[in-house]
C-alpha cells in the first residue's frame, strides 16, 4: 500500500504524541497521585439520611487526628441544598469528603482543588485535598439536577 | 441513473432535520442571552415556555438528536445508492423507518413541548420523564436502525451483482458508520428498555443511576462519531472534487474509517473519570483507547488538508501556501465546510484535554464541556451538513441555490460568533463555572469577577450565530421558492491514486472481529459487576415543575 512519505512522518509524529501523552496522565496518576474518584461504598438513597447507623444521618466535619478531618455531605434537590453547606478547617487541613444524594444525579466541584466529582443516589463519591493557603472555597453542584440547579453551592473556610 | 424514491425519502429526512434544526437552534442565543445577564425566558411563559432547562433540554434534543440522525439517515440514502449505481432494494423498509422516526418524534416533542421532561439530552435517571417520551426516544433509534437495514440489504444485493469488486469509498464510509451506530446503540437500548421505560410505567421499583450512566455513556461516545463521520465522508469523498482536486490517499482514508468502527465505542468512561462506581484501571484503559481514536482524527487531518491541496495546485497555485488562497471560496458549499474544519481541528486539540483522565478533573462538567462540543458536533458536524445542504438542496429540489453571497456570509459569521462563544464558554469552564446551569443566575451565588468578560462574550457570540442561522433560513426558504432552476449532481472525487486498496481494507470480518473483542474486553468486566451489585432503589423525581 503505498503511502506518503510526509504522510508517513506524520503518522510517526502523531503515534509519539499519544504515547507521550498517555505516559504522562499515566505517571502523574498512578505515581504522582492525582487521582480521579474510585469506588467507595454503596447506601441506599431513601434511607441514607434517616438511617441512624450511616455516616450520612448526621453530616458533618469531624477531626480524626491533627490536621485530618473528614466531612460528609449530603446533596438533596428538596430543597436544592449540600448538607452542610457551610464547614470551616485551619489552615494546612486534609479533608476527606464523603458525598452521597438522597434523590437525582449531582455535581460537587470544590474550586481551587482537583475535587471534582459525580454525585449518585446509591453510591458514595469520596476526594480528598489538603489546603495550604487560607480563604473561602466555594464548592458548587455541577450537574443538572433541576430548576434551583444554580442555587446549589456550599463554602468551605480555611483559617 | 435516477433514483426517484431515493431523492424522495432523503427529501422528507431533510425537511424534518432543518425544521428541527430551526426550532432547537432558537433556543441557543436564549441560553447564551442568560449566560450574558439578560434572561429572556420569564417573558416567554405566555407562550407556554418554563424554564431555561425546558428550552436547554429543547435546543440539546433537536439539534443533537433530531437534526443529526434525520439528516444522517437521509444523506446515506442518497450516498449508498449513488455511488454503488443500484436502487434500494427494499424502499418500502426505508420509508417505514422514516414513519418511525417521526412517530418517534411526535411521541417525544408532545412531552417536551408541555415542560413533562425537561431531563436534558442525556435524561440522567432517577429524573423521570413520561414512558412515552421513553419510548418516543426509543422509536427514533429504531427508525435509524431500519434505514440502516435499508442500506446493507442493498449493499448485500450490490455484492452479489459484483463479486470480488472494491466497495466505492463512498458507501464504505457511509456503511461503516452505520454498523458502528447499530452496535454502539446498544447501550441506550437496553438502559430504556430493561429500566427506564419499566420503570416509568410502574413495573420497576427503582433505577440504578451508576449502571443507567454506563449504558448511556456506551452509546454516549460512539454517538459523537455517528455524527461526524458523515462530515467526514464529505469531507474525503466530496469537498475535494467540490475543490477541484481528488482524494490524497484513499487507502489511508478507508483505514480511518475501520478505525473509527474499532475504536468509537470501547471508551465511553471518558466521561465518566468523575463517576464513583468505576475503578482508576478501567478508567485508564479508556483513556488509552480514547487516545488511540485520536489517531484516525489526525489521519484525517492530513488527508484532507493534502486533497485540498491538490485541488489548489490543480487550480495553479505556487509556492507554499498559496493553494489555501486558491481554494475555491466563492462556493457556499466548499466555504461552510472549510470554515468547519477550521473551527473543528480546535474542538479536536480541546478534546485531547477532556481525554485526559485526571487532567480531565480541571474541566469535567464545567462550561467548558459545551464550549468543546459546540466546536465538534455544533460546528464541525452541524456547519458541514450545512455546507452539504448548499448542494444538496439544489439537487434534490432541482432549483438553484438562493443568494450565495448571504450563504458564504452565514459561514463566515458562524466562524466569528461560534469562535467568541465557545471562547467564552472555554475560559468560563477554566474558571470553575459548571455546565448546564443559568450562569447569569449561579453568578450572583458563586461567580467571580473574572468571570464577566466571558459571559459578555459567550452572549454577543451566540446572537452573532443567530443571526447566522437567519442567514441561513432566508437561503433555504428563497432557493425553494426560486424560480431559476439548476441540475447539481452529487460530488465525487476520484482517488489520487485509483489503485491499490488492500484486501484487507475491503474485509469487514476482521474489523468486526476485533470490535466486538475490544468492547467486551473494555466494557464486559465492569458491567458484570455492576450489574451484579445492581441497586434498583431509586424512585422517579420530577423536579423541574
Amino acid at each position: 500500500m503505498h503511502v506518503d512519505t510526509y504522510e508517513r512522518y506524520w503518522i510517526m509524529l502523531t503515534a509519539v504524541v499519544l504515547i507521550v501523552f498517555t505516559a504522562a496522565v499515566g505517571i502523574s496518576g498512578f505515581m504522582m497521585g492525582v487521582q480521579v474518584p474510585v469506588p467507595e461504598a454503596l447506601v441506599n438513597p431513601n434511607t441514607v439520611a434517616t438511617d441512624p447507623t450511616s455516616r450520612f444521618a448526621n453530616p458533618g466535619l469531624r477531626q480524626l487526628a491533627p490536621n485530618r478531618y473528614e466531612a460528609y455531605i449530603r446533596a438533596g434537590s428538596s430543597p436544592w441544598k449540600f448538607v452542610p453547606d457551610k464547614l470551616e478547617v485551619p489552615v494546612g487541613s486534609t479533608v476527606t469528603f464523603y458525598v452521597t444524594s438522597v434523590d437525582v444525579q449531582h455535581g460537587f466541584k470544590l474550586e481551587g482543588t482537583n475535587i471534582n466529582v459525580q454525585i449518585l443516589p446509591g453510591q458514595v463519591s469520596k476526594m480528598t485535598a489538603t489546603f495550604k493557603t487560607p480563604g473561602k472555597y466555594p464548592f458548587i453542584c455541577t450537574e443538572y439536577c433541576g430548576v434551583g440547579h444554580q442555587n446549589m453551592f456550599g463554602e468551605l473556610t480555611v483559617k | 441513473m435516477i433514483l426517484g424514491a431515493e431523492r424522495k425519502i432523503a427529501s422528507w429526512h431533510m425537511l424534518v432535520a432543518i425544521v428541527a434544526l430551526s426550532i432547537g437552534t432558537l433556543f441557543g442565543p436564549l441560553q447564551a442571552l442568560e449566560h450574558m445577564g439578560i434572561n429572556l425566558y420569564p417573558a416567554l411563559q405566555s407562550v407556554g415556555l418554563q424554564s431555561y432547562y425546558q428550552g436547554l433540554t429543547l435546543h440539546g434534543v433537536l439539534n443533537a438528536l433530531v437534526w443529526t440522525t434525520f439528516f444522517i439517515t437521509g444523506f446515506f440514502t442518497l450516498t449508498v445508492t449513488y455511488t454503488l449505481k443500484k436502487a434500494l432494494v427494499y424502499p418500502m423498509l426505508s420509508w417505514a423507518a422514516f414513519i418511525v422516526m417521526v412517530v418517534g418524534l411526535v411521541m417525544a416533542a408532545i412531552p417536551l413541548l408541555l415542560n413533562m421532561a425537561s431531563v436534558l439530552y442525556t435524561l440522567y435517571p432517577p429524573m423521570q420523564a413520561p414512558w412515552f417520551y421513553y419510548l418516543g426516544l426509543t422509536l427514533v433509534v429504531v427508525g435509524s436502525w431500519m434505514s440502516g437495514w435499508s442500506l446493507l440489504l442493498t449493499w448485500a444485493a450490490w455484492r452479489k451483482e459484483n463479486k470480488g469488486a472494491t466497495t466505492p469509498f463512498i458507501a464504505l464510509g457511509s456503511l461503516i458508520t452505520v454498523v458502528l451506530w447499530q452496535i454502539c446503540t446498544l447501550g441506550i437500548a437496553a438502559e430504556i428498555l430493561v429500566m427506564l421505560l419499566p420503570w416509568s410505567l410502574g413495573l420497576l421499583p427503582g433505577v440504578d443511576a451508576q449502571l443507567a450512566r454506563t449504558l448511556f455513556w456506551f452509546t454516549g461516545h460512539p454517538l459523537v462519531y455517528f455524527w461526524l463521520l458523515p462530515a467526514y465522508v464529505s469531507w474525503y469523498g466530496m469537498l475535494p472534487k467540490q475543490a477541484g482536486g481528488k482524494l490524497f490517499s484513499e487507502p489511508l482514508a478507508r483505514l480511518a474509517f475501520w478505525l473509527f468502527l474499532l475504536l468509537s465505542t470501547p471508551l465511553g468512561f471518558h466521561h465518566q473519570y468523575v463517576d464513583p462506581g468505576i475503578s482508576e484501571g478501567w478508567k485508564y484503559l479508556h483513556a488509552i483507547l480514547t487516545f488511540s481514536v485520536f489517531f484516525p482524527s489526525m489521519l484525517t487531518a492530513f488527508t484532507v488538508t493534502a486533497s485540498l491541496e491538490t485541488a489548489g495546485r490543480a487550480r495553479g497555485a505556487k509556492g507554499l501556501l498559496d493553494w489555501i488562497l486558491k481554494l475555491p471560496w466563492n462556493e457556499p458549499s466548499f466555504t461552510a465546510q472549510a470554515v468547519a474544519m477550521i473551527i473543528f481541528a480546535f474542538g479536536g486539540i480541546g478534546g485531547i484535554i477532556n481525554a485526559s483522565y485526571n487532567v480531565n478533573l480541571v474541566i469535567h462538567n464545567t462550561a467548558w464541556v459545551p464550549g468543546h462540543l459546540h466546536l465538534t458536533v455544533g460546528t464541525g458536524v452541524t456547519l458541514t451538513f450545512i455546507g452539504i445542504l448548499y448542494w444538496l438542496l439544489p439537487h434534490l429540489t432541482g432549483k438553484a441555490l438562493w443568494g450565495t453571497g448571504w450563504a458564504r456570509a452565514q459561514s463566515w459569521l458562524w466562524l466569528v460568533g461560534m469562535g467568541l462563544m465557545s471562547n467564552g464558554l472555554h475560559r468560563l469552564g477554566l474558571l470553575g463555572a459548571p455546565r448546564r446551569t443559568m450562569l447569569g443566575v449561579a453568578t450572583d451565588n458563586y461567580g467571580t469577577p473574572d468571570w464577566l468578560f466571558p459571559r459578555l462574550e459567550t452572549g454577543i457570540g451566540g446572537t452573532i450565530l443567530l443571526v447566522s442561522f437567519i442567514c441561513f433560513l432566508v437561503v433555504v426558504v428563497k432557493t425553494m421558492m426560486n424560480k431559476e432552476t439548476a441540475k447539481v449532481e452529487m460530488p465525487i472525487a476520484e482517488a489520487l491514486q485509483p489503485e491499490g486498496i488492500p484486501a484487507w481494507l475491503n474485509n469487514w470480518q476482521p474489523w468486526l472481529v476485533g470490535t466486538v473483542v475490544l468492547i467486551v474486553i473494555a466494557y464486559g468486566p465492569v458491567l458484570v459487576s455492576l450489574i451484579s451489585q445492581v441497586q434498583l432503589v431509586s424512585p422517579g423525581f420530577n423536579v423541574w415543575k
